[in-house]
């Protein structure tokens, strides 16, 4: 695989980590149970720790000397390459946790699916990472079944949720150059086989969760090759990369 | 500390020869370095006091993550943020243990919430001071949880196990936060000037706070002479705050940072160092809801669980039907 395309594969893999980490570190200390808390921060911290890997690589297969951190810290709206889906606020926790399922549904998937790629590194990495999306994965879809399967108000957020972010699960599935490439050169995995087996999973956790799946297939995309993320990336990353802009050059 | 002013029976302690037959053995037994287990007898006022204790060490564990939450999606870069996040969580974990410990008393950790979010029940003063700087992230771990280790530490040999047990496990994790804000303190003081700047303001505002943590001089309270009597305090507030400030005065020398107090210096006499007395008129502020983020920090408990409200209600309905579902099935 050329190396550009495979620097722009790895932030994909690092950015979609980096930003749902961020996002999900946004509750700490506000979850509806304590552990929920201890859980939410687990998860964020599991995102970063692979943002870590994915992002560190990414920078050595560029070898321009950017590092992880560089990459988090100090580039732009228009170089992320992360999934729409992961930069969508929290709104309220049932936003969040299917937000977080209809992620680790696909992260699940694709690292299972990335632990044979032909790059060595790429698979030691998605090996690492999957013993903890199995984990997010178990935790966010039970949650997702308890709280549709609740009360009437849980049952009724979580459909609200779920009609929410429906748009924006396409944009995993739809290749493009990039995906073809480490498709072609067994980087990465056939994009058309792994939706459907997403499609399979998903449908049985929403009728155990008791809630309907829209029927549109319209899916938002722009997030994962840069063209045209939303107005949300803007102000996740003033706060997330303030310290390093405001004092550049500083070591932390 | 993380309790502050707990109170006891209020009466002092009693004579051997005031107490009945059950006290005294209690007491002998506790004299004897012997633990006290949950489903031993007990004084109805050592229940009380312990549970006040345990619970607003609960709380401070509780509320302490939001000035640190306050900076988690601000930390500098992703090591930072991983460590940060990892010591909040830590924090709710000590939470989760304390409850547990309290409820063994007989007490529900709903309850105890209920008393945090009405402000029937307080927390510790440091957590309603505002963290300003990413060196408040040092600052309070090398400041606020350093404090809680001189207290925690002889605190696991409490009289009461499962808190003794609790704080054994909580102590192991402490160190650990207070090593890692050493260390952010470290990279600031010997950063550049900015940064520098940020370690001297952050160990100006957090310094006189922390010192209050111990609480006021109770040489002369009747409620601390009980609490050691009963072993569920171990060292007095002075004997505590002086050994806190042995310790750390060095450490911000080493750093290259000056203690914000002209007074303090070491007193070879006494083999320690002298220091001013915080403002106690502050200190009583803070305790009465006066401190700087008291509001914001109470209302953002009480949003969690007001907002969170569907949440726990809808996961029981669950829990429920499954049951339910479960018993029908058989």
């Amino acid at each position: 695989m050329q190396q550009d395309a495979l620097f722009e594969y790895l932030l994909r893999l690092g950015d979609n980590t980096l930003v749902l980490g961020h996002r999900v570190s946004e509750w700490c200390g506000h979850a509806p149970a304590l552990e929920e808390d201890i859980a939410l921060a687990n998860v964020a911290l599991d995102l970063i720790g692979q943002t870590q890997l994915w992002l560190g690589l990414a920078g050595e297969v560029e070898g321009t000397g950017r590092s992880a951190d560089y990459l988090a810290m100090l580039r732009d709206v228009w170089d992320f390459r992360n999934v729409l889906l992961v930069e969508q606020p929290n709104g309220d926790f049932g936003q969040t946790i299917m937000r977080q399922f209809l992620f680790d549904l696909w992260h699940v998937l694709v690292l299972d699916a990335l632990q044979a790629s032909s790059n060595t590194q790429v698979a030691e990495i998605a090996e690492k990472a999957l013993k903890e999306a199995r984990y997010h994965l178990e935790r966010s879809s039970d949650t997702v079944i308890g709280l549709g399967d609740g009360t009437v108000e849980s049952h009724d957020r979580m459909q609200a949720a779920l009609d929410l972010l429906w748009p924006y699960i396409g944009e995993f599935f739809e290749p493009d150059a990039i995906d073809l490439a480490a498709q072609e050169n067994g980087v990465g995995p056939d994009l058309s086989r792994l939706e459907a087996a997403y499609r399979e999973q998903l449908d049985r956790v929403l009728k155990q969760a008791c809630l309907t799946a829209p029927t549109d297939f319209f899916a938002h995309k722009g997030g994962k090759t840069g063209f045209r993320h939303s107005e949300h990336l803007g102000h996740l990353l003033t706060q997330m990369q303030w310290l390093q802009r405001a004092y550049p050059g500083a070591s932390w | 500390m993380y309790a502050q002013m707990v109170k006891s029976t209020g009466q002092g302690v009693k004579d051997p020869s005031e107490m009945t037959d059950q006290e005294r053995a209690f007491q002998e037994r506790i004299d004897r370095g012997d633990r006290i287990e949950p489903k031993d007898w007990m004084p109805e006022h050592y229940r009380k006091t312990l549970i006040r204790q345990i619970g607003q060490h609960a709380h401070s564990e509780i509320v302490g993550q939001l000035p640190e939450g306050n900076w988690i999606t601000r930390a500098p870069t992703l090591e930072r943020k991983a460590i940060l996040l990892a010591k909040v969580q830590d924090e709710a974990g000590h939470g989760l243990y304390l409850y547990c410990a309290a409820e063994t008393l007989g007490v529900s950790r709903d309850q105890l919430t209920e008393d945090l979010l009405s402000g029937k029940m307080k927390y510790s003063s440091i957590f309603n001071y505002p963290t300003l700087n990413w060196a408040d992230m040092g600052a309070v771990g090398w400041l606020v949880d350093g404090a809680a280790i001189m207290n925690q530490v002889p605190l696991q040999r409490t009289s009461y196990g499962p808190y003794a047990r609790a704080m054994v496990r909580i102590c192991k994790e402490e160190s650990f936060h207070q090593r890692q804000g050493y260390d952010i303190m470290m990279k600031m003081a010997k950063g550049t000037p900015a940064q520098k700047n940020m370690a001297q303001d952050a160990l100006n505002r957090t310094w006189f706070p922390a010192l209050m943590m111990f609480g006021p001089s109770d040489a002369e309270s009747v409620h601390s002479a009980q609490s050691m009597a009963w072993k569920i305090k171990m060292n007095s507030n002075d004997e505590l705050r002086q050994k806190f400030v042995n310790e750390t005065v060095p450490q911000a020398e080493f750093l290259g940072l000056t203690v914000p107090d002209p007074d303090c210096k070491w007193n070879e006499e006494k083999g320690g160092y002298d220091f001013s007395e915080p403002d106690w008129s502050e200190f009583f502020d803070v305790i009465k809801g006066n401190g700087p983020c008291n509001t914001e920090r109470l209302a953002a408990r009480n949003k969690a669980w007001d907002d969170g409200k569907w949440v726990r209600d809808g996961l029981m309905a669950h829990a429920e039907k499954k049951e339910a579902r479960r018993v029908a099935a058989e």
